[in-house]
């Protein structure tokens, strides 16, 4: 039988291909996953928790299946944003709080259909704090670090996502995504990250942050990982009130169907103005990959962004009230100050905002009756120094923890399903995104794995023994 | 604006009971003034009577 002598880059399909043919145990590919994860984690600092006994215990359990070629992720690694509920552990969401709540009971649903898939769960990754957060800095349990740059942010709020796959930790990760939090890390971390339409994954046992807007999805180094993935985490649960009950559309058979008569236009105005020229270097190399030419403007998406900050803060700050009058001396001071400001905004102001949300989403729907997929810049420029407090946008000096996700937050606002794909610029990575209309998560992923065959876009390959620099 | 907006985060806290340091009012305000920002962006831009919000109950 096959050993893994990849250094811990295969693809998800890949290992799941050799498992279920027999070439490759699961228990090998679980043992060799947990001993990298335990190599590269005290400088990564991507989990807060493995789950080692379970993964060889769920590993044993894939290799016994006859019918392994019926697992699409037979024997494949992952791990989850610890805000997701894992059976015996607290979730944490970050938060130094949530330590004293009892274990929980069940996983996570998500985690519940990929193990079902095959797959096997070896860990709970680091967030920013109750997920308030583009940097994936977090002050109980430290910054999960840019893969690329040990001195950098892997962005957030899924930080330990985006660091684990973007490291060759695991070739899956799940996070959250409520103004990019997938789609930031995935960006700065050089990974493929996806979120799918709002209301399409379950978000039950799940710890929330927005209802209006969180969402879940992938991170992984291809395309077809992400497509694979999606397909086994979706179907209808009724316990998330927000997930739909349409039935599940799988992508991955259609992946490879290229580009031929898909419309595709270029974000321009809003999503191009602070770019640094990095961001928009990648988007450039995107667009002529892809035969874009035709550039549009995304009404009123410096509005979008407004009311999408607006909600979040008062949203969120409903979420904690309880906890900000009891255990305020608890949070991270960033955190606690942003929400205890949010507890405080009219809601006169928070509906206006909700009510401009429909009339935005009805005039972004009228693009997607001319153009099937949008391409704008995932995030205004590459992974920031670990602490640094603020960044030039269009020539102002702003703060950079809740200005990174200038560029996705009028995205999800409307719950778009967008795939964030990484350009691999030297010296460090940056993402696009790929917009798509609403449960067309199809067209988004046609166009990544289209580009992902020219070698426009690409996880780039971190050498292993690539240390801090202090 | 200022000078209100000080009291105003301060007899906010005490209305919500939030027990609010000195320490971290400037944050706070300040945090608040921005998304005070972003709410008059939205609540500037004009929208029929009739605009329903997102989201839609349904009993």
């Amino acid at each position: 039988m096959a050993v893994l002598a990849d250094n811990g880059w295969s693809s998800a399909a890949q290992i799941a291909g050799d498992v279920a043919a027999g070439e490759l145990s699961a228990v090998v590919v679980i043992d060799d996953a947990l001993a990298r994860i335990a190599r590269l984690n005290p400088t990564r600092n991507a989990f807060t928790a493995v789950t080692a006994e379970r993964a060889r215990a769920k590993a044993k359990a894939v290799d016994a299946v006859r019918d392994r070629h019926k697992l699409p992720l037979a024997g494949v690694p992952f791990a989850v944003k610890n805000l997701f509920d894992i059976a015996g552990l607290a979730t944490l969401a970050g938060s130094k709080i949530n330590r004293a709540n009892p274990p929980a009971k069940q996983d996570s649903p998500l985690i519940e259909r990929l193990e079902a898939a095959g797959a096997v769960l070896v860990g709970a990754l680091n967030m920013g704090e109750y997920a308030y957060d583009f940097t994936g800095e977090n002050v109980h349990d430290g910054a999960a670090r840019n893969p690329h740059d040990l001195t950098r942010m892997s962005g957030g709020s899924s930080g330990g996502s985006g660091t684990a796959v973007g490291a060759g930790m695991v070739p899956l990760a799940l996070g959250s995504d409520t103004n990019g939090s997938i789609r930031v890390p995935s960006s700065f971390c050089g990974t493929f990250g996806l979120k799918p339409t709002y209301g399409r994954l379950t978000r039950a046992r799940t710890f929330p942050f927005v209802s209006s807007l969180d969402h879940f999805g992938p991170f992984a180094r291809t395309t077809r990982d992400l497509a694979v993935s999606y397909d086994a985490m979706q179907g209808p649960d009724p316990a998330d009130p927000v997930c739909t009950d349409r039935a599940p559309e799988s992508v991955t058979g259609v992946l490879a169907r290229g580009l031929d008569g898909l419309r595709i236009a270029v974000a321009g105005g809003y999503f191009q103005r602070g770019a640094f020229p990095e961001a928009l270097e990648a988007l450039s190399r995107v667009a002529r990959a892809a035969g874009v030419r035709q550039e549009i403007d995304i009404p009123e998406a410096h509005r979008a962004r407004a009311a999408a900050y607006v909600i979040t803060a008062s949203e969120g700050a409903a979420l904690h009230l309880s906890r900000l009058r009891k255990q305020a001396h608890d949070f991270d001071p960033a955190v606690r100050d942003r929400l205890i400001a949010g507890a405080m905004v009219p809601a006169s102001l928070v509906n206006k905002a909700q009510i401009f949300r429909r009339w935005y989403r009805e005039q972004v729907l009228r693009l997607f009756e001319h153009y099937d997929a949008i391409l704008a810049p995932a995030t205004p420029c590459t992974a920031p120094k670990i602490g640094q407090q603020t960044f030039l946008i269009d020539g102002v000096e702003m703060p950079l923890r809740p200005n990174v996700g200038i560029y996705t937050q009028p995205i999800s606002f409307i719950g778009l399903p967008v795939v964030a794909v990484p350009v691999p610029l030297k010296p460090l990575p940056i993402g696009v995104q790929i917009i798509a209309a609403p449960w067309r998560e199809d067209v988004a992923l046609r166009v990544a794995y289209a580009l992902e065959q020219t070698g426009t876009v690409t996880a780039p390959k971190v050498p292993e023994s690539r240390e801090a620099v202090a | 604006m200022s000078k209100s907006l000080d009291d105003f985060v301060e007899a906010a806290a005490a209305a919500l009971g939030i027990p609010l340091e000195d320490a971290w009012k400037p944050a706070v305000k300040a945090n608040l003034e921005v998304t005070l920002r972003h709410a008059d962006i939205v609540a500037e831009f004009k929208l029929p009577d009739d605009a329903e919000p997102a989201p839609v109950f349904k009993a």
